[in-house]
């Protein structure tokens, strides 16, 4: 008997998946797709705003990552209003976002590893799933759920310190930024008392990394070939390939580290990267269009930049960077897995970032914002903890928007979602007689791994449920299981 | 529980979308209130979600009064003590008042008493400002808490009222 079984988190507003996986009647797979359902009606209701108001108007996208939008609508209306491309502003309106942007990447990359990684790590993929989360780890290993949290805490802190608030921050204006940071504020974040300062925030990223890294010894097994399979990769890189999660250029290489895409700059994105339409699915697939739909698809995140990157500019991290590179000889690392080894690189690099800029006297300057020529278009990328962030706009004389285009970090990953979803299935439930909890997990794990966001601006309008639904060949349900 | 209690009033939502800005409403007007009062004990937080550095931030509190908007079929508003919870959804990208209660009592030794107060709320689209029936709603749930802030040791009674 044919059975479709069906993973469904349900009743989001603007934003939720589902997972299909059809079997045959061998039990083995025969299909599988991850739905997610991407709410576009933004770019429309920003139409005939006036421009400067889109870095706010775009956190009402996304509660979970408002200051990447932020950031990002702010680089586009830069060009708009001829303050440049990422290096035209002055020197503290650039330092106070990069110093905003590394605090969103930090806590974010905090909450990943210590609320969603390092429970399926700690306790296995297949065990009780009201102890796989950081409940579980607070139970068990008491000292990594604090850290968490309060890493967490901290990259918070820091974004309103530089957005101004929490809710609808204001810190990025086109052109620059409304506020540096104050003598009080730096050495809050300096000489906190302990845990919340800023060293200390780094020896735990960096005991994080560590923590990964005893665990892959252990666990090379799983770590190397869960949902691993080859694929290009995308990212911006600063112009002498370093890592830089707030500016640069556009770099991909392929699975075997070939540079398919370099040194571009992100405002002639159209001119490389279209979005192919699927029948099944609300989400488009990007791919790079001198390799078409077929084979010019790549991944975004922390292993992509990892791929992409030549170094890494800050000491601690380049050498977990060095360490990361040599386990694949150089080439670019294709396992999924290893996506929050990369991640955890990232978070030590960002904790080493703020750190710097903290120590950065122009953070106290006054000269806060430049102008320029205006003109009618602009595109604003950055790196967000989810991977690349597209900002386009364009504008009337009557500085009205008349078109937005994003396109989100999850959207670039959509195909190899898609393709880590169909490995997982395949290695854990081909020819199954049960399908378990513990396999249904599994496939969550590997979606997880890529921190897709569903997109939960509005909390309220319901939870978010793991649905799992087995029909029949005639499509009746015989089976449900709701977490 | 006495009138010099640390009260924490924790509203979230999103208020750039029309009613789920309730809970983050709630806490501008009760702080105000509060400073016109002259009541000092009590703090005030406001989120677009709830996630696991709040566990923290609860920590420092005898009781802890979180506010949401609320899509269940209420009348109009709705107070309940929070049983901790450590379920969790799908993603980490929200928690909710149950899991960081449960957290925070996991992690550090002081646990709050907590309660959600459920705002009803009727439209959620990409604009800022709540409908009318919402801030009807608003009001008479800020005149319900009024007392109960200044005298919470009345909250246990308060929750057998007709608004549980």
């Amino acid at each position: 008997m044919g059975q479709k079984i069906t993973i469904e988190p349900v009743t989001r507003v603007e934003g939720h998946g589902k997972v299909t996986i059809h079997l045959d009647d061998k039990g083995n797979v025969r299909q599988t797709r991850l739905h997610i359902v991407e709410f576009r009606g933004f770019e429309r209701f920003v139409q005939g705003r006036p421009y400067w108001e889109a870095p706010v108007l775009v956190q009402r996208l996304c509660g979970i990552c408002p200051v990447s939008h932020h950031l990002a609508a702010a680089k586009a209306l830069d060009v708009i209003v001829g303050a440049g491309t990422g290096h035209g502003l002055t020197p503290t309106g650039e330092k106070m976002r990069r110093l905003m942007h590394y605090g969103q990447m930090f806590q974010s990359h905090a909450l990943h590893f210590f609320h969603l990684a390092s429970p399926d790590l700690l306790f296995g993929i297949d065990s009780d799933p009201l102890m796989r989360n950081v409940i579980g780890v607070a139970l068990k290993h008491k000292d990594l759920a604090v850290q968490g949290v309060m890493m967490r805490k901290f990259g918070q802190e820091v974004i309103k310190a530089t957005a101004g608030k929490k809710i609808h921050g204001t810190g990025a204006i086109p052109g620059g930024i409304n506020k540096n940071l104050s003598i009080e504020e730096r050495d809050t974040f300096l000489n906190g008392a302990d845990p919340m300062n800023i060293d200390k925030m780094v020896d735990w990223a960096l005991a994080a990394v560590e923590l990964f890294k005893d665990y892959h010894k252990n666990n090379k097994d799983l770590i190397d070939t869960f949902a691993a399979f080859p694929s290009s990769h995308l990212s911006l890189v600063r112009k002498d390939g370093a890592m830089d999660l707030y500016h640069g250029v556009l770099r991909a290489v392929d699975a075997e580290g070939k540079k398919i895409l370099d040194d571009i700059d992100y405002q002639d994105y159209l001119k490389y990267i279209e979005e192919d339409v699927k029948n099944w699915s609300y989400m488009k697939f990007p791919y790079l269009i001198h390799l078409g739909a077929e084979n010019g698809w790549y991944r975004v995140g922390p292993l992509a930049r990892l791929n992409t990157c030549d170094f890494i500019p800050t000491p601690l991290a380049q050498k977990e960077f060095e360490i990361f590179k040599a386990y694949t000889n150089g080439k670019p690392n294709n396992m999924s897995m290893h996506m929050h080894w990369a991640r955890l690189i990232e978070l030590l690099h960002s904790g080493e970032m703020m750190r710097d800029l903290l120590n950065d006297p122009d953070l106290q300057k006054d000269d806060l914002v430049v102008k320029g020529t205006k003109c009618h278009e602009g595109v604003g990328l950055i790196e967000a903890p989810r991977g690349t962030l597209f900002h386009h706009y364009r504008i009337n004389d009557q500085d009205q928007i008349t078109m937005a285009n994003l396109i989100v970090s999850t959207t670039h990953n959509n195909e190899p979602m898609n393709r880590a979803v169909n490995k997982v299935a395949v290695d854990y439930m081909n020819g199954q007689k049960e399908i378990t909890e513990g396999m249904m997990n599994a496939v969550e794990v590997a979606i997880r791994a890529y921190d897709p966001c569903l997109s939960c601006a509005t909390h309220a309008l319901g939870q978010m449920p793991l649905e799992i639904s087995l029909f029949d060949e005639k499509e009746n349900l015989i089976e449900q299981k709701r977490s | 529980m006495d009138k010099n209690s640390k009260i924490l009033i924790y509203g979230y939502g999103n208020p750039g979308r029309q009613d789920d800005g309730l809970g983050n409403m709630f806490v501008e007007l009760t702080e105000k209130w509060a400073k016109e009062e002259g009541l000092t004990n009590l703090g005030f937080d406001s989120n677009y979600q709830l996630n696991i550095e709040d566990a923290a931030n609860i920590a420092a509190y005898d009781l802890v009064i979180f506010v949401d908007a609320s899509l269940e079929p209420l009348d109009d508003f709705l107070l309940t003590e929070i049983n901790p919870s450590p379920k969790v959804e799908f993603s980490m990208h929200a928690v909710s008042a149950a899991f960081v209660v449960k957290l925070c009592n996991d992690i550090y030794p002081n646990t709050p008493q907590s309660y959600l107060l459920h705002l009803k709320g009727y439209e959620w689209d990409f604009k800022p400002g709540l409908t009318p029936k919402a801030i009807q709603n608003l009001d008479k749930a800020f005149e319900f808490m009024k007392s109960l802030l200044k005298s919470p040791e009345k909250i246990a009674t308060a929750r057998a009222g007709n608004k549980i």
